[in-house]
């Protein structure tokens, strides 16, 4: 049907005009205005950040608007005022350039904060591959061997072809509705891997977090955490052609017993019980642990891969791989970090060439976690652990 | 020879636009009819997103028209405005005789006409890209044999608008009248000298992209898809010339708004310097934020850093342009008059639409807005209300200068009110609807999007009706009705073209006019 004319019916429009006033009372009880804060801890952070800007905007917006409005109301020629001459003001040019620099780069700090955090897909309890096809979604569990196809509901697509007279409001969920949804468990860390078959998809459900593009060649990854059971509605967000308003994603999050059990029915093999958290994973404290006299090895783990992470990885890379190019050595099976483990504090400590010396900004529980963190992680297997002694002794 | 080519009659005057008015009009003329084109098929969209389900037209041809509209919109009745405004303006404003090359403008006009009706033409050949404007690979690779037709119509769009920048850059650098400085240029100059320098950056871009889209079809290229290709690299190159396009939609509408505030305020713009400053910083900032058009397709996290900081910095000079703005009404003598209140109102939606533009560019925020509803109004509202407000304005404000009589005022003011309210209806619960999760580009919705989607499709057809009060008014103009107006009919207006008669002679400055200092934007 690619000739516009034949497509265009006035009877259609006709039709569609007064089924339209028809239904509209019903359809009011569902408005919303607002984004939705979602259900992760993701999701809040970003519904914060909306509605701080949407303050800092509307805030700066109703003072211009106020400020216009008085000049309107007072400045006008039919109440014989004389205009100004005043044309310049670099004092003022200056502030209203310095002043909204000032309020961006506070939002922007959060922001780029939460950016991290969106980026942070490592260490997924659940794997699953998303692939988009024109019109519909493939789910792939790789650990638990299972795999299907999500399409849209039947019921939605005999009321979008009006099949015997079924309309889109007799339908529950109308286009947010599919065959085969797909199933998480709550509390866990869902790692999502993008890619697409045909065209570019975009798989979001807004609850879960933002949207993610499926590009054929190419395997994006998204990362989501539920805190509440339930479901969750979303749809392809990227044209793919004509089926792109029918490819709605539905996410059923349950509890892992239920997951388990779901995993079973589908002739999948589950994880153990225990390789799926319980509960919420509590945030590790991690400015406590840093005051902290002695440590646990799993305290000196935590603690050291945030550490590391935030300090460390920039040169020696979140893998340990370091840049070779740019003179920064891999820690994965290096001497230092697989050598004495003194000198290994040692160098934490006052540094060795392009390494700054890290004693003057790192407490002693840090600089002994990040060292336990670089022998036993990123690839290495030393077994020791640094203790706090040892590092007030090198001090 | 003629200055204004006069000499040139007949049916050849209209070829050959060797007239800067002539080419102005013809441009206009055009920019008129594809928006009337391109809201036409707006009202399309608008009926099949009335209610849930498919009523109107097949999901297919939804998608095209979608395209089709936004290609109309942009290429037809923005810039092609844009540049009518710049023809038929900026040789009087600047005292020059006519463009840098005279005749150039006949053919370099007659291509956009040819584009136009190619494009219009694609969905009975085999269908048009079902992709949007975008036009992103590998959808548009699904295109039947109209894709030749359409690369081409876009190519010579491109190459229209690139040797029609050419030539009023190189107006407003080689013709301005003697005591014409740079730094005294009436502000639409200057944003066309900015516009003009990113038009001839971005449109080979544009061009070439869409040849080597052409070339991955016919020629078995792997630019963006097989085994060597991506489709990523495409959306970079697009955006490489969808970014500065954004800006080339809106810089001479603030520079329509810097010159329209001032005539009415009676005051002169504040801070022109500083107004210069912020087009060029803006010109050269639209450069570095493309990438925010791609929050979404997995960048490093380092690129979505930077571009998330670059477009969060293009806000502080767009945010001087508006307190400029309010700082010239402060303490003048203000009238509101059609133009002023359209340019007053421009001001406050520009403003709304650069806030949302400003929310989206926190990247992680991003991921919800993006390609929802709420970029629909985003967009819609810095060119609608924005820059399509801008050039109602300015027609008013010129049409007594063109035709030597008034337009009619009442039905000026009913024409503001009229559109002002229902653009905003139309418009504004767009921003519920994205937040709420509606995807853009979907011919069909979920019910619980029904109450606003009904809201908005009628006073889309509100808006539309209302603008026949403007079209009848500037009608009854072109026919010489209304009292005459005087060479100034606007007290405060300043500008050198204000010093010829209304309606202005066929031939304005054979010989460059004594520029007199309180004509000039900044005359110290």
């Amino acid at each position: 049907m690619s000739v516009l004319g034949s497509g265009v019916s006035r009877a259609g429009l006709i039709a569609g005009l007064v089924m339209g006033l028809a239904a509209s009372p019903a359809a009011y009880a569902d408005w919303q205005m607002n984004l939705s804060p979602g259900a992760t801890a993701m999701t809040h952070q970003v519904w914060d950040l909306h509605t701080a800007m949407l303050i800092i905007c509307a805030t700066i917006a109703i003072g211009v608007v106020v400020v216009m409005g008085w000049s309107i109301a007072r400045h006008r020629k039919s109440r014989g005022v004389k205009p100004a001459e005043f044309h310049e003001s670099i004092g003022v040019e200056i502030a209203w350039t310095v002043l909204p620099f000032i309020v961006l780069a506070a939002i922007a700090i959060p922001a780029a904060s939460t950016l991290v955090s969106l980026y942070d897909t490592d260490a997924a309890d659940v794997h699953i591959e998303i692939t988009g096809h024109q019109w519909l979604w493939e789910y792939r569990y790789p650990d638990a061997g299972v795999h299907f196809y999500s399409r849209l509901a039947a019921d939605s697509r005999r009321a979008e072809l009006g099949v015997d007279g079924t309309r889109p409001r007799d339908v529950a969920h109308y286009l947010r509705d599919v065959d085969n949804p797909l199933v998480v468990p709550v509390h866990a860390k869902i790692g999502l891997s993008i890619t697409s078959a045909d065209v570019i998809h975009s798989w979001w459900v807004p609850e879960l977090g933002g949207k993610k593009d499926a590009i054929p060649g190419r395997i994006n990854k998204k990362w989501f955490t539920a805190d509440k059971i339930g479901t969750y509605r979303g749809q392809c967000a990227e044209l793919c052609g004509r089926g792109h308003a029918f490819m709605p994603i539905v996410v059923k999050v349950v509890s892992k017993a239920d997951y388990l059990a779901w995993l079973k029915a589908q002739g999948g093999h589950g994880p153990a019980a225990d390789d799926l958290p319980d509960a919420p994973a509590a945030p590790a404290d991690f400015d406590a642990l840093a005051a902290r006299d002695t440590l646990s090895r799993d305290e000196a783990m935590t603690l050291g891969k945030h550490v590391y992470n935030g300090l460390c990885s920039a040169c020696h890379q979140r893998d340990g791989s370091g840049l070779a190019a740019a003179g920064y050595p891999a820690l994965t099976g290096s001497d230092v970090a697989t050598g004495p483990i003194a000198a290994h504090i040692d160098q934490v400590i006052y540094g060795k060439n392009a390494m700054p010396a890290f004693g003057g900004q790192l407490s002693d529980a840090e600089i002994a976690a990040v060292v336990t963190y670089e022998r036993n992680a990123l690839g290495n297997a030393v077994g020791d652990e640094a203790t706090l002694d040892q590092v007030e002794d090198l001090r | 020879m003629s200055a204004g080519g006069h000499s040139i009659r007949g049916w050849r005057r209209w070829l050959w636009l060797a007239n800067h008015k002539d080419a102005g009009t013809a441009y206009l003329v055009l920019a008129a009819t594809m928006f009337l084109v391109g809201s036409s098929l707006s009202l399309i969209i608008r009926s099949e997103l009335f209610v849930p389900g498919i009523q109107v037209v097949d999901p297919s041809v939804y998608n095209q028209i979608v395209t089709l509209h936004g290609l109309i919109m942009i290429f037809g009745g923005i810039m092609a405005a844009f540049v009518g405004f710049a023809n038929m303006m900026l040789p009087v404003m600047i005292g020059a005789g006519g463009l840098w090359a005279r005749r150039a403008s006949g053919p370099v006009f007659w291509m956009l006409p040819v584009a136009f009706a190619a494009l219009l033409v694609t969905p009975f050949i085999g269908g048009a890209p079902q992709t949007g404007w975008t036009m992103y690979p590998p959808l548009i690779m699904q295109t039947g044999p109209a894709l030749p037709v359409f690369i081409a119509a876009v190519c010579l769009t491109t190459a229209s608008g690139f040797l029609s920048s050419a030539n009023i850059l190189a107006t407003i650098v080689r013709r301005r009248a003697p005591g014409m400085a740079m730094l005294r240029m009436p502000l639409f100059a200057w944003t066309w000298v900015v516009t003009a320098f990113l038009i001839m950056a971005v449109m080979p871009v544009l061009a070439g992209t869409m040849l080597m889209l052409g070339a991955d079809r016919y020629l078995g290229t792997g630019f963006f898809g097989g085994p060597d290709g991506s489709a990523l690299l495409y959306q970079h190159l697009f955006w490489t010339f969808g970014h500065p396009e954004v800006y080339i939609m809106v810089l001479p509408a603030f520079g329509l708004v810097s010159t329209i505030i001032p005539s009415f305020a009676r005051k002169r713009l504040f801070g022109y310097t500083s107004m210069v400053y912020a087009t060029l910083s803006i010109g050269l900032l639209s450069f570095i934020v493309w990438s925010h058009h791609m929050f979404t397709t997995g960048q490093p996290l380092a690129a979505e850093m930077f571009f998330m900081f670059s477009t969060m910095i293009i806000s502080v000079p767009t945010g001087v342009k508006v307190f400029n703005w309010v700082a010239t009404m402060w303490r003048g003598a203000m009238t509101f008059e059609t133009p002023m209140l359209f340019a007053t109102a421009f001001v406050v939606m520009f403003m709304t639409g650069g806030f949302s533009g400003l929310m989206s560019s926190l990247a992680p925020v991003d991921f919800q807005y993006h390609d929802t509803y709420f970029v629909v109004a985003h967009f819609h509202y810095v060119l609608v209300p924005g820059s399509l407000f801008a050039m109602m304005a300015a027609l008013y404000y010129w049409m007594p200068k063109w035709t030597g009589v008034m337009y009619s005022e009442v039905l000026g003011q009913i024409h503001f009110w009229w559109s002002v309210v229902t653009i905003n209806v139309l418009f504004f619960p767009m921003h519920f609807l994205g937040l709420a999760g509606m995807p853009r580009r979907i011919a069909d919705y979920s019910t619980q999007f029904t109450d606003f989607n009904q809201m908005i499709s009628i006073a889309a057809g509100l808006f539309f009706a209302g603008q026949l009060i403007f079209v009848f008014n500037m009608a009854r103009s072109l026919a010489r009705r209304g009292a005459p107006a005087s060479a100034r009919p606007w007290e405060g207006a300043r500008g050198l073209e204000w010093i010829v008669a209304s309606p202005w002679p066929h031939d304005t400055f054979a010989t460059p006019p004594r520029v007199e200092a309180r004509e000039l934007a900044k005359p110290d």
